[in-house]
């Protein structure tokens, strides 16, 4: 096999396929780099020149990975590594000497496609997927059939996927997965986008262009009103000044929740965020993966989540949460800056001076926000260096986190012990799939404060003054629509189902396929009917399966193989012999085909034009040597029409 | 020393039997292994596993199986591609030394599938590589250069395939009863003999040149001054221009009177003549140590004079 210009042709277009997807997020030097390569291959191949010189190559090359450094400062970790593996693939095809440097070009788009799942694994990345591994086998058998044109090649490499799909499928479901991961991996392997565990001004509003989805959720039996679902996250303790943070937990002591009722139970499915929280509704009691309970009601992973996880949470709905707060963790919980915001601070202690007790410190202080001509908004005006005053008694436009800040401010100056908790707020109900969505733009932060009987209670500013986005959506809370993302906006009705119906897709390939995991494959394979599963078991099952599907597949491939013993001529010829006979005329043993007809031809001129014509296309087929499929159909055609009427009544 | 091991181990592991008539290859007669490429690939998807488990990609997984479940179909491919193909030998023409001898084979493909890119190969790596179409019969040759004259054996022949991704190889040995007759190879042109002595008449050449008497059909070895031109310039084909020999004026070949050579130059020098004589139309008998053939100038003549030099000092078989 030669390296023919349509080989050479393939395998640009396999480069090409493979590494555009990579466009996105390679240099883009790099994308030009590969797109000249390319083309550089495809102009000298039409124009049959030969291949550049190999010191130029050599040049070109080093010039290349040395650009590569640059860029990246350093030759490890997954982008370098794509990036490396692209270009080397591109100047590879520059110099092609054998068929094993195609065979090893084939190997390495293989290869690359892989190296995509890192940034994508999206139902159209699938799609994507098996459009390039069509052109790669078409490719791929041109190396072995050489001349066969590339319509044939690519039915050819059509089919050999199609036949792979079953067995594949097969593999997929039963291969045992065994939880990653087996080294330490580079944490440049996940991108992020979520909460963090600071919180200033503008943060929330950042987070909330984004229609990223955050996770999604399942409830068993009926969902809380909307109002209630409150998904906590990171709770934030200290302050100075302008950002809020997590700082250290004073205590080990785990969170304890006294007199609960109402509990719920649902499942997440957590997008990865390369953080280590867990979201759940407040408060939570139960969680099926292994989980730390924060002293402050925060659920940490073992583990960063890397990768899509689903965990099922009892939450309690109604409780009261650590009615004994140890003393360090109280004395954050009082703290605050004193040399900021003075105008806040004198607020406080007013009302502090005017109250009878803590509840009704916090009464007032929402009372402030609902009447105090607040206004929500995605856009707020610029703080100074105090920032909650300038919030509070200047520009008083703000997104939760101002309203959270400076609540939680108000109260610890007015001494009433109180925190910040992010999380998201609310979520929108995909009719179609049963599971709520929450996004990014339903990031959300409030506050909790602590009082001596009833423990820590949740308060939400933001509903004081803009109660809709609690119970509708930030969409239904803000006046103006136009700076949210295009998803959280209110849409017509066939534009929300479109997009439902679509999302609903997204859900079950991202649980049935991208989630399939130890869990989802033991779940699956046990409701298919398999009792306590092993390894050992899988693994018989896998070859059971693989032997059937084989077996099936060499009965089905080799079908076409079976030699066809009868004879289409002497079938048609027995038929037009049995009308005869039937009709009074058998043939005798000895008789030919000719000398039969011209006997009955003889006999019953009336049949005489059909019975010969038979005759002689029966004799030229079986003994001519111009055997034509046409005339076979002409023959068994005439054949069929063929009928031998009564013979006229002789005079 | 590592090739006679291979060889050893082959005529060991593999049957080693002599065909005659038509070899139908069936599944115990095809054997597969994976080629190179074939473990090179399992290796690269060794690594996609690793790197599957290892970032749990799901659909590298997805796109994993599907490459190693196809790689794994390629073998019944290539099964297929070489199952119940029926094989007999066919007419091998004799060669002169030095010749490459044209095995022929019939190929029968009674399926309905196509068989791509099947290499016939001997040991010697001398290899020819072809499609068969479906439903018909292919001859197919195989060029083997000659070294000695004498009967050539095909040796068992190699026939394999690599369709359709070079991932497995499929082959079946070959060996007919068939071989090919070398004749010596013909020395550098020389004059012939004066016409045999014991007529005692030395005109025989000149005249046998001058009395045209035809023409025929060119074949291989005829000398170049006899073409006739002007019938290859009315489009007649390439034809020789014949001279009939007066009768009586026959030419002997005679091994005893040939100058104290090496036997084998001795065999060379009389191909040649003999196929001068034929050429000029001569008629011309053959004098060996082991037998005579009366002056005569026919095409059968011709093979059965070159058939005893090839053979000459062999045993028949």
């Amino acid at each position: 096999m030669k390296l023919t210009a349509p080989l050479i042709y393939g395998l640009v277009a396999c480069i090409l396929l493979v590494s555009a997807p990579h466009a996105d997020h390679l240099p883009l030097w790099v994308s030009a780099m590969c797109a000249v390569l390319l083309g550089w291959r495809a102009f000298i191949t039409y124009r049959g020149r030969p291949q550049p010189n190999r010191w130029m190559l050599l040049l070109v090359t080093v010039a290349c990975v040395a650009a590569i450094g640059a860029t990246y400062h350093t030759f490890f970790g997954r982008d370098v590594g794509v990036t490396l593996l692209i270009l080397l693939a591109s100047l590879k095809l520059l110099e092609l000497k054998a068929v094993r440097d195609a065979t090893v070009l084939i190997y390495l788009s293989c290869f690359i496609i892989i190296t995509n799942f890192f940034y994508s694994q999206s139902i159209s990345t699938a799609l994507f997927m098996l459009f390039t591994l069509i052109v790669i086998m078409a490719t791929w058998v041109n190396l072995q059939t050489g001349t066969l044109a590339l319509k044939p090649r690519l039915r050819m490499a059509g089919i050999l996927l199609l036949q792979a799909i079953p067995l594949s499928l097969l593999l997929f479901v039963l291969f045992p997965r065994i939880q990653g991961p087996l080294w330490g991996m580079p944490q440049d392997a996940y991108a992020t986008s979520g909460l963090s565990d600071k919180m200033s001004p503008g943060s929330m509003g950042k987070l909330s262009l984004s229609d990223a989805v955050a996770f999604r959720v399942t409830f068993q039996g009926s969902a809380p009103p909307r109002d209630q679902l409150y998904w906590r996250g990171p709770v934030l303790w200290d302050f100075d000044g302008t950002t809020w943070t997590r700082g250290r937990n004073a205590t080990l002591q785990a969170p304890t929740l006294t007199d609960v009722a109402q509990p719920i139970s649902y499942t997440i499915t957590l997008e990865p965020h390369n953080k280590n929280w867990l979201f759940a509704l407040d408060m939570p009691s139960q969680i099926s993966i292994p989980a730390e309970f924060a002293p402050d009601f925060q659920l940490l992973s073992k583990d960063t989540v890397r990768a899509r996880i689903r965990y099922n949470v009892t939450s309690q709905r109604s409780y009261r949460a650590n009615l004994e707060e140890p003393m360090p963790q109280m004395v954050r919980a009082f703290n605050f800056p004193r040399e900021y915001n003075p105008l806040a601070q004198k607020v406080a202690q007013q009302w502090r001076a005017t109250s009878q007790n803590d509840e009704e410190i916090v009464r007032t202080a929402l009372t402030y926000f609902n009447r105090g001509g607040f206004e929500y908004t995605l856009e707020p005006p610029l703080l100074g260096k105090n920032s909650v005053d300038d919030f509070l008694f200047t520009t008083k436009k703000g997104f939760c986190e101002h309203y959270a800040s400076s609540f939680v401010f108000l109260m610890r100056a007015a001494g009433v012990p109180a925190r910040v908790v992010t999380g998201y707020q609310g979520g929108e109900f995909n009719d179609l799939g049963g599971y709520y969505i929450l996004r990014q733009s339903d990031a959300h932060a409030w506050a909790e404060v602590w009082f001596r009987n009833r423990g820590w209670v949740r308060f939400d500013p933001t509903a004081a003054i803009a109660p809709a986005r609690v119970e509708r959506g930030l969409s239904a809370a803000l006046n103006n629509n136009s700076a949210l993302p295009f998803l959280s906006r209110t849409q017509s009705t066939w534009l929300i189902n479109l997009r439902f119906n679509f999302d609903s897709i997204t859900n079950q390939w991202n649980q049935w396929v991208l989630g399939y995991d130890t869990e989802r494959q033991f779940a699956f394979l046990t409701r298919m009917g398999m009792e306590d599963i092993t390894w050992q078991k899988l693994a018989t099952n896998m070859l059971a399966g693989i032997s059937l599907l084989v077996g099936i597949f060499t009965l089905f491939l080799l079908r076409r193989l079976r030699i066809k013993t009868t004879d289409e001529v002497q079938k048609t010829w027995l038929k037009t012999c049995l009308k005869l006979e039937k009709a009074g005329f058998p043939r005798l043993p000895h008789e030919g085909g000719m000398d039969y007809a011209t006997r009955i031809a003889n006999v019953r001129p009336d049949l005489r034009h059909d019975v010969l014509d038979l005759a002689t296309r029966y004799t030229s087929l079986r003994y001519g040597n111009a055997s034509m499929k046409n005339d076979l159909a002409a023959f068994q055609n005439a054949s069929r029409r063929f009928k031998v009427r009564r013979a006229p009544t002789s005079q | 020393m590592l090739k006679r091991f291979k060889k050893l181990f082959r005529n060991w592991a593999f049957r080693r039997t002599v065909e005659t008539g038509t070899v139908v290859l069936n599944q115990r007669r095809i054997y597969i292994i994976p080629s190179r490429q074939g473990f090179v690939f399992a290796m690269v998807l060794g690594v996609m596993l690793l790197g599957d488990i290892n970032y749990n990609l799901s659909l590298g997984y997805v796109l994993t199986f599907l490459l190693a479940t196809t790689a794994g179909l390629t073998m019944l491919y290539a099964f297929r591609n070489l199952a119940q193909l029926e094989i007999h030998a066919g007419h091998v023409e004799p060669v002169f030394v030095g010749e490459p001898a044209n095995f022929v084979f019939h190929f029968n493909n009674p399926s309905s599938l196509i068989r791509y890119q099947i290499h016939l190969h001997d040991d010697a790596e001398h290899e020819t590589i072809f499609d068969l179409p479906a439903q018909c019969s292919t001859p197919i040759s195989l060029a083997i250069p000659s070294t000695q004259r004498g009967w050539m054996d095909s040796e068992r022949l190699s026939l394999y395939t690599h369709f359709p991704l070079g991932l497995f190889h499929a082959w079946t040995y070959i060996h007919f009863d068939v071989r090919c007759l070398v004749y010596p190879k013909p020395a550098i042109p020389q004059a012939l003999p004066e016409a045999s002595a014991q007529k005692g008449e030395g005109k025989t050449i000149a005249t046998g040149d001058e009395d045209f008497s035809g023409l025929r059909n060119y074949v291989a070895g005829d000398a170049m001054p006899r073409i006739a031109w002007k019938a290859l310039a009315r489009e007649q084909g390439l034809q020789v221009k014949q001279f009939s020999a007066q009768q009586g004026h026959s030419l002997w070949l005679d091994w005893t009177l040939l100058p104290n050579i090496a036997q084998e130059r001795k065999l060379e020098l009389l191909t040649r003549w003999v196929l001068d004589a034929d050429v000029q139309g001569l008629a011309y008998g053959l004098r060996l140590p082991d037998g005579v053939l009366e002056p005569q100038n026919t095409p059968a003549h011709r093979a059965e004079c070159l058939r005893r030099l090839a053979l000459f000092g062999m045993s028949e078989q």
